[in-house]
Order: C-alpha cells, then sequence, then structure tokens
C-alpha cells in the first residue's frame, strides 16, 4: 500500500472570474464612441493635457474631466516590445509587437499591437494609424481597432514631440 | 519621534524552489520558526502577526491570512494583512515596524511569502479589461517597453542586462537558499546573450525565476532587541511611496515615487551620498535592466549613468565599492509577495554580520528595496547595526 505513504501534492482547481463592469460615465461615452468608430479622450482642466481612455478625472490633480476631444486614428510608437511567448486563448501568434502608443492630439499612452510590418523596421518614435475591423463587427471595445499599421512617414523624436505637446497643453490650462 | 525598532529574527525558506511540497502554512511556518529561533523566543512572545502576500488571485486562495493564523501561532492575537503588490514585502515589514516604533507592541511576528507552483502568476496578472485590448503578456510585457526606453536614453551596449544577471547568478551560488544555482559552466556571457526572446529587449537569462518561498522577520523594541540572542539591526529608515500606474507623459523610467521615496528614507538614516554611505543593498530587480535604472532611481549614480556602475564591476561583491543583490536578488529566487520582505531581512542579515558566503565584509549600513505594480509602489528601508 504505497499510497498511504505518498503526499497528495496537488490537484488541478481551475478558477473562473465573470466580471460586471459597471464602466462609469467617462468609459461608457468612451466606449460608445468607439463603437461609432471614433476615438474620443478627455482634457484635463488642471493640465489641460487629453487623456485616453479617460477615466472621469485627471490624474495628475485629481481635477474632474468633461471636456471631451475628438481623436484621430494616427499616432506615435513611444515604446514597445516584440513578445515571443505565446497569450493563451489569443489569436495573434508570436513574435508580435505591443506597443505604447500616443494618439496625435493626446498626452497618454495606450497598449495596442502593432502588426502588417516588417517588426524590425518598428522603432521608437515609429507613426502608425488604427487599421479598424468591419464596420458590423464594432463594438463597445478598444478591440474594433485590430492593430496600428506603420505610416510611410519618418519617425519622430518622441522627446521633441513631448516638448511641443507641453507647450501646446499650455493653453487649455484653466485658473 | 518614533521609538526604537530593530529586526532581532529572520528566517527563510530553507531553499526557494519551482516547487516545494509543503503546504501554505507550512511555508511560512517554517519561515517564522527560524526567525522566532534567531530572535531567541517563542510563539508565546509575540504581540501581533503582520502578514503580506501578492494577489489572491494567484494561487486562487482568498484572504489566506485567515487560513494561516493557526499555523502563525496568532490566534487569539492581532494579525493583519498588507497588500501592495509586488513591493508588499517590503511594505509588510514596515507596517510591522510601525506598531513598534508607535509603542504599540513589543515583539512583532511579521511573514511574507508566496506558492507560485500553485498559482498562474504570469496570467493572472493578464486579465482583460473593457477598455483595453487584451495584450498585457505578463510582468515583462509591461516592462519591456521601459526597458527599451531606457537603453535608448543612456546608449548603454546592449548586453549590460546579461552582466547584471550574471553577477546576480554567481552572487547567488554562495547562498545556499537561492533558487538558481546555476552550474559554473553556464555562467557565461555568450550563453547568456543567446539566451531565447521573450520580452524583446528581454531574454529568458534576463528574468527572474518563479519561486515558491518564505521570508519572516521578528522585530522588537529596544529593550528587547538589547536582550536578544543575536545581533539586532537597527531600522534608521522606512519609507513608503506610491503613483498611478498611467497619467500623462508619465517617467516610468525613473519614477518620481521612488526618487521620493529613497530621498525620504535617505533624509530618516542622515544618508547624503548612498552609493558611499550605504555598504550593501538588497534591491528588487526582477529583470536585469532595473539594476541600472534603480540604481540612478536611488542616487547611486547619475541619470543614464547607471550602467556603467554595472559594467565597472560596482555591484559584484569581489571587488565592487557598492555590493547589489549579494543574495542573488530576485533574479535568482522570486517568490513574488516574499521577494520584497527577503530584500529587507537579507539587509537586516548584512549588518548583523549573519548573512554566511554572501557577507559583505564589515557592512554597518544596509538599504533593503521593493516595488510592485506598474513601478508605482515602494518600500524602503536603512538598517545599521549600530542604534540610532
Amino acid at each position: 500500500m504505497s499510497d498511504e505513504k505518498t503526499m497528495v501534492e496537488g490537484f488541478e482547481a481551475p478558477i473562473s472570474l465573470h466580471y460586471t463592469f459597471a464602466a462609469g460615465h467617462a468609459i461608457s461615452k468612451f466606449l460608445r464612441s468607439m463603437k461609432e468608430g471614433k476615438i474620443v479622450g478627455q482634457r484635463s482642466p488642471a493640465t489641460g493635457k487629453v487623456i485616453v481612455p479617460p477615466r472621469g478625472s485627471c490624474p495628475e490633480s485629481g481635477k474632474p474631466t468633461t471636456e471631451e476631444v475628438e481623436l484621430g486614428d494616427t499616432g506615435t510608437v513611444i515604446t514597445f516590445t516584440v513578445v515571443h511567448i505565446p497569450i493563451p486563448n489569443n489569436p495573434v501568434k508570436p513574435p508580435f509587437i505591443v506597443a505604447n502608443i500616443c494618439l496625435d492630439g493626446a498626452d497618454q499612452t495606450f497598449i495596442h499591437l502593432v502588426s502588417d510590418c516588417n517588426n524590425d523596421d518598428v522603432k521608437i518614435g515609429t507613426r502608425v494609424k488604427a487599421v479598424w475591423k468591419d464596420k458590423a463587427e464594432w463594438d463597445y471595445s478598444m478591440d474594433n481597432i485590430k492593430y496600428f499599421k506603420p505610416l510611410d512617414e519618418a519617425p519622430v523624436d518622441i522627446e521633441k514631440l513631448k516638448a511641443s505637446r507641453l507647450k501646446e497643453v499650455g493653453k487649455y490650462r484653466h485658473a | 519621534m518614533a521609538n526604537a525598532c530593530a529586526v532581532v529574527g529572520v528566517g527563510q525558506s530553507a531553499r526557494y524552489r519551482s516547487k516545494i511540497k509543503m503546504s501554505i502554512a507550512g511555508l511560512v511556518r517554517e519561515a517564522a520558526q527560524e526567525a522566532l529561533k534567531d530572535a531567541g523566543c517563542t510563539w508565546n512572545d509575540i504581540d501581533a502577526v503582520i502578514i503580506g502576500k501578492a494577489p489572491d488571485f494567484f494561487e486562487g486562495v482568498v484572504m489566506p491570512e485567515i487560513y494561516l493564523a493557526e499555523a502563525l501561532g496568532c490566534v487569539g492575537k492581532p494579525m493583519l494583512r498588507v497588500h501592495t503588490a509586488g513591493s508588499v514585502g517590503g511594505s509588510t515589514a514596515i507596517v510591522a515596524a510601525s506598531y513598534v516604533q508607535s509603542g504599540q507592541f513589543n515583539r512583532v511576528l511579521t511573514v511574507a511569502y508566496e506558492k507560485q507552483s500553485e498559482s498562474n502568476a504570469m496570467w493572472a496578472l493578464s486579465s482583460k479589461q473593457p477598455f483595453s485590448p487584451h495584450l498585457n503578456a505578463g510582468a515583462g510585457g509591461f516592462f519591456a517597453p521601459i526597458i527599451r526606453e531606457y537603453m535608448r536614453r543612456s546608449g548603454a551596449p546592449a548586453d549590460t542586462g546579461c552582466k547584471v544577471a550574471l553577477k546576480d547568478r554567481k552572487h547567488a551560488l554562495r547562498n545556499p537558499r537561492a533558487h538558481m544555482h546555476e552550474k559554473p559552466e553556464d555562467l557565461d556571457l555568450e550563453k547568456y546573450v543567446n539566451s531565447f526572446m521573450l520580452w524583446e529587449p528581454l531574454r529568458f537569462s534576463e528574468v527572474c525565476p518563479s519561486s515558491d518561498g518564505a521570508c519572516a522577520m521578528v522585530l522588537a523594541s529596544e529593550d528587547l532587541a538589547k536582550k536578544s540572542p543575536n545581533p539586532p539591526a537597527w531600522i534608521h529608515g522606512a519609507a513608503m511611496r506610491s503613483e498611478p500606474t498611467m497619467y500623462p507623459w508619465r517617467e516610468e523610467v525613473n519614477p518620481q515615487a521612488g526618487i521620493d521615496c529613497a530621498k525620504d528614507v535617505y533624509s530618516q538614516a542622515g544618508i547624503t551620498n548612498p552609493r558611499k554611505e550605504i555598504d550593501a543593498a538588497e534591491v528588487y530587480v526582477p529583470f536585469s535592466w532595473y539594476e541600472p535604472m534603480w540604481l540612478e532611481n536611488l542616487g547611486f549614480a547619475e541619470v543614464n549613468q547607471g550602467w556603467k556602475l554595472t559594467e565597472e564591476g560596482a555591484t559584484f561583491i569581489d571587488g565592487g565599492d557598492i555590493p547589489w543583490n549579494c543574495s542573488g536578488g530576485v533574479l535568482s529566487s522570486n517568490p513574488i509577495g516574499a521577494s520584497g520582505m527577503i530584500r529587507f531581512a537579507e539587509a537586516a542579515l548584512q549588518v548583523r554580520g549573519m548573512a554566511g558566503e554572501h557577507q559583505v565584509d564589515g557592512a554597518k549600513t544596509a538599504l533593503g528595496h521593493a516595488y510592485g505594480g506598474g513601478s508605482q509602489f515602494f518600500a524602503m528601508w536603512i538598517v545599521r547595526s549600530t542604534k540610532p
């Protein structure tokens, strides 16, 4: 009866959590706009900076953000990684690029795929444009954008980009 | 002014490993018993237990502190759980110390652990969010882009990261508890720079392992510390800071919260030149490039110059003027929730002269550091062999 001496080391007990997400005003507006194929951020009254996706308040000052700013779907790769390991249940096969993208006219990055390109050609500062799913598939989701594709433009100096944005947003700062 | 508090006992898992054949309760009890033994006391001498671990979702045990109360001898005693993501081991120690410094308790047991073999930390960190595409491929996927930006700004050689990892794995060979004990022939820069890519620019060789393990400390008031059988490590400063994960033009390479936290802890300890005044540092470096980045964030080097200290060997125990992570660091053992406390405990062992083969000769002042979340939670302490 060797079983009596064998320690039970474990058994599989997978956990699955299903959340109901209450988006709140800011994210609701953002997701409703996404369903229409538009990316809408919010401007902080304190700093003048444009936050996307908006969270309803300025993370730097805590002030509520109400002014909406419709953004285009072009932007700049601020930094990125090339992922060489697969993400379970994700149809995207490695190696793929996950980039921190700053949309033109925005001041905060979000992550998204950069694809339909030679991975080695992507650099910090590469200019990109969103490639959207078919309109029929649009939902309340950032996944309406399939990926970003590099534009045929010269890469930008991200430090200069930051400096010019900080100068620009000063105009919108409220007392 | 707070009352003095000292580390009088340290306990750790006999060996951090990818799978320790022990329950979570057994894991924390083993570390706690060793800490009690070092402190020359018993369960009855403990006034309260302060425990920390990374997210419950990792092992899927919700509020594990409740189930661990018996194993930690604290049924009928105060118990408090601390939670600040990866920095939790450090902040748990600081919370525990604050109970002694305030005079609330005289002797506190503090414990932190993780059992990665019962969990899937990488994917637990990658749950889908409604306003973001589902792409965040574990912690490495988050930190690799920040490392890329550091490399761009600093112009550091591409293999600095591998040199950090190699240095810490060499240190690990002197620490019998370290998870990663590589064969001497594998501790080779050529092999490290050719190991497979995970999250470009991070290679497998530059990433921490997934470990099981626990760390514990007994913290005591001045009167009790003076009576303890082994030398105490006196706390001269303790600080925590946090900042949001995302905000416009966030400085992710050199986070403000880390700069502020270091400034605070140095000021408490009267340190003006950390590189000169600190003898040993245990700093949370789960991905190799975080050594040069934190060398700068913590004021050991000028901005964009941290990599030069690594290249010069300044952080190596043999001949380095500021040895970092002589225990092998997080790069050699990573029981996530415990990792921060191990840094704090190893700093204490250094100034107690009890670090064994990885002891820095004559260390009198040491830094323990932990960070967590998206480089947004920081916890640090300075310990010395002398009383404040």
